[in-house]
């Protein structure tokens, strides 16, 4: 068996027992990715070199029999949306084509200290913006289960180079559903953990109540792993949440006795694929042979998740990508041929004895933003960016925003009510399994109904886990998704090993 | 409620973008349909609730106002379109 077949657990334990060399794992590694990506296209940029660099100082220090952190040697890849001083940060955007992170982001600083190996920078939907992969501007990522399928969004990359054995552990970020759509498409394991819960200091914002950092993994072991590194309180971001991480990777094995499932009616109503729903059926299954029990429940607000996501996510993303004017940094057109065009609209203006509207030209500076931004964003990100300005401009924002931030408290009030009565809520994480690229590109709005089961979870600020618990006819992975009340992450991820040793639906490999 | 391409175009000034004709065409059409679905929420009650702009109930995060260091200014300007390694350079707009 190659070391890319291993799990991050596996694959530590024989790094600290020495069977095995850091410096041998990222040649591994780099060599599936030289042989396998040019079809997948999950990264954006990967350092064979600086990560053979790094393992080769890391080996050194533990043959020295000095101190090694808790990834000692495992490579991981991140999403390329997170600062890492001196390094491209591209947000897939051609705004941020040479954006160089002037400082680390505090999970960068956290993956160093505790010895992860970088491999490199996954592909997304720009500025995570998308369901599908195919807003990067550099190109979608493919489904490594079925090269014409989209790997799901915005952590497409993350949760492919995974599943694609091109990475074990990857960083994703989730703000409607981009760590685990895109996992569940790709068959591996997702977290998004409780808001606050990992520091999101150096992650580009999106929508900041909403963005979430987690962990992608092939099993929910190693996304433990992965979380217990990444977790914690940090002071420069006001957000974070100051409460003890948890040793997850320790309390991995421990039984959850009597675990009681939700099953959410609404969750099951039309448009739910029926192969999608024998999975997730013969999983509650799986559940109650192992001892948990299932009660049906309604969330009656869950139909209200995505119109006040679309609302919300865009204010917040209208006013967070304000700060690409094309001055600071990013993108900048051409201001000479600008100001020749400008002169010249003006011109033509007067000449028609239009004088009004040449009174309320752009200036240079105004005609400046409003270009860089057209060229320098992609469609999704304008839009989203109109869409906000839209909902926040006078005349709407009670109508929208104020609306939508009620709505959200009673999708909140939702779940309160449902951890009253089960441990964990269970369900589909999407309707369908992938669909073709190219299939939703011209439909917005059929895009962002992809997100139904996914962004309540991300406007109550509740954890998600999802992982593989079935695969489709032609052989496309369907996943199961769990949710759990704030800080019960170790309950996810418990839940979430229980069913993998009962299953091996995670231990499937696409075919590359 | 429908929204009219006048009303795009303003949007885009707001939002500092450029469309360009065919954009603002699309873009009238597409934030039609986004905003009609979003009208829904109208069916809900929502008189007697609290709006919840955070997940995480935040609290003020008090700090000693301690003079501390920052990005250097060689950093931050480094990724500038267009800089005299003092300032950021913009296009004129006083005495244009």
């Amino acid at each position: 068996m190659s070391l890319t077949d291993c799990t991050a657990a596996e694959l530590l334990a024989d790094l600290n027992a020495r069977r095995v060399s850091s410096v041998e794992v990222v040649k591994d590694f780099s060599a599936r990715i030289e042989r396998v990506d040019s079809k997948v296209k999950a990264f954006l940029r990967y350092d064979g070199d600086a990560a053979l660099k790094q393992a080769k100082a890391i080996d050194d220090r533990r043959a020295r029999g000095g101190s090694v952190g808790l990834l000692g040697g495992l490579p991981v890849a991140v999403k390329d949306l997170i600062c890492a001083r001196g390094e491209l940060t591209t947000c897939a955007s051609k705004m941020l084509a040479n954006f160089r992170a002037p400082y680390d982001a505090t999970i960068v600083e956290k993956l160093r200290a505790v010895d992860a190996v970088f491999l490199g920078r996954t592909n997304m939907d720009e500025f995570a913006m998308g369901g599908s992969n195919e807003n990067s501007a550099f190109g979608p990522t493919h489904n490594p289960w079925n090269l014409n399928c989209i790997p799901g969004g915005s952590s497409g990359g993350a949760a492919a180079a995974v599943a694609a054995r091109m990475a074990t552990l990857s960083i994703g970020t989730d703000t409607g559903g981009s760590i685990r759509q895109p996992a569940g498409l790709c068959g591996v394991t997702g977290l998004k953990p409780t808001y606050g819960r990992v520091s999101r200091y150096g992650l580009v914002a999106f929508a900041s109540s909403l963005d979430q950092i987690g962990p992608l993994a092939r099993t929910a072991e190693d996304a433990a792993l992965l979380l217990e590194a990444i977790a914690g309180h940090d002071p420069r971001d006001s957000t974070s949440v100051d409460a003890p991480v948890p040793k997850y990777s320790q309390t991995i094995n421990q039984p959850l006795a009597g675990l009681k499932l939700g099953l959410v009616r609404e969750h099951f109503g039309p448009g739910l694929d029926s192969e999608v729903e024998a999975a997730v059926r013969e999983a509650f299954k799986v559940y109650q042979s192992l001892g948990a029990t299932v009660k049906e429940l309604s969330m009656p607000h869950a139909k209200y998740g995505v119109a006040t996501y679309y609302v919300i996510a865009p204010c917040e993303a209208s006013s967070n990508l304000a700060r690409y004017d094309g001055v600071h940094y990013g993108y900048r057109t051409d201001v000479a041929k600008m100001n020749d065009r400008l002169a010249e609209e003006a011109k033509s203006m007067s000449a028609a004895g239009h004088s009004a509207a040449v009174d309320q030209l752009d200036n240079s500076l105004v005609r400046m933003y409003r270009q860089s931004r057209a060229e320098g964003f992609g469609a999704e990100v304008k839009r989203r960016i109109m869409l906000g300005t839209y909902a926040l401009s006078a005349g709407y924002y009670d109508a929208y925003y104020l609306k939508a931030l009620k709505v959200r408290r009673l999708i909140r009030g939702d779940y309160d009510a449902a951890f009253k009565q089960v441990d964990l809520i269970a369900g589909p994480v999407t309707t369908t399994p992938a669909f073709k690229i190219g299939e939703k590109m011209g439909d917005p709005l059929s895009m962002y109904l992809v997100d139904l089961y996914t962004v309540s979870a991300n406007l109550a600020g509740v954890g998600g886990i999802v992982f593989p618990c079935g695969f489709s006819r032609s052989n496309l992975p369907i996943g199961l998704q769990l949710q759990a009340p704030p800080l019960a992450e170790e309950r996810l991820l418990r839940a979430a090993h229980m069913f993998q040793k009962a299953t091996d639906w995670h231990t499937r490999k696409p075919p590359l | 409620m429908s929204l009219t391409r006048q009303d795009v175009e303003k949007v885009s000034l707001l939002g500092r973008l450029l469309l360009a004709p065919d954009e603002l065409d699309r873009m009238t059409l597409q934030l039609g349909q986004i905003v009609g679905y979003v009208e829904q929420l109208g069916e809900l009650n929502t008189e007697s609730v609290e709006p919840m702009a955070h997940a995480v109930e935040l609290k003020n995060v008090f700090r000693a106002d301690d003079v501390r260091p920052s990005l250097e200014r060689s950093a931050a300007l480094a990724n500038a379109p267009q800089h005299d390694s003092e300032c950021y350079l913009v296009p004129a707009v006083l005495g244009e």
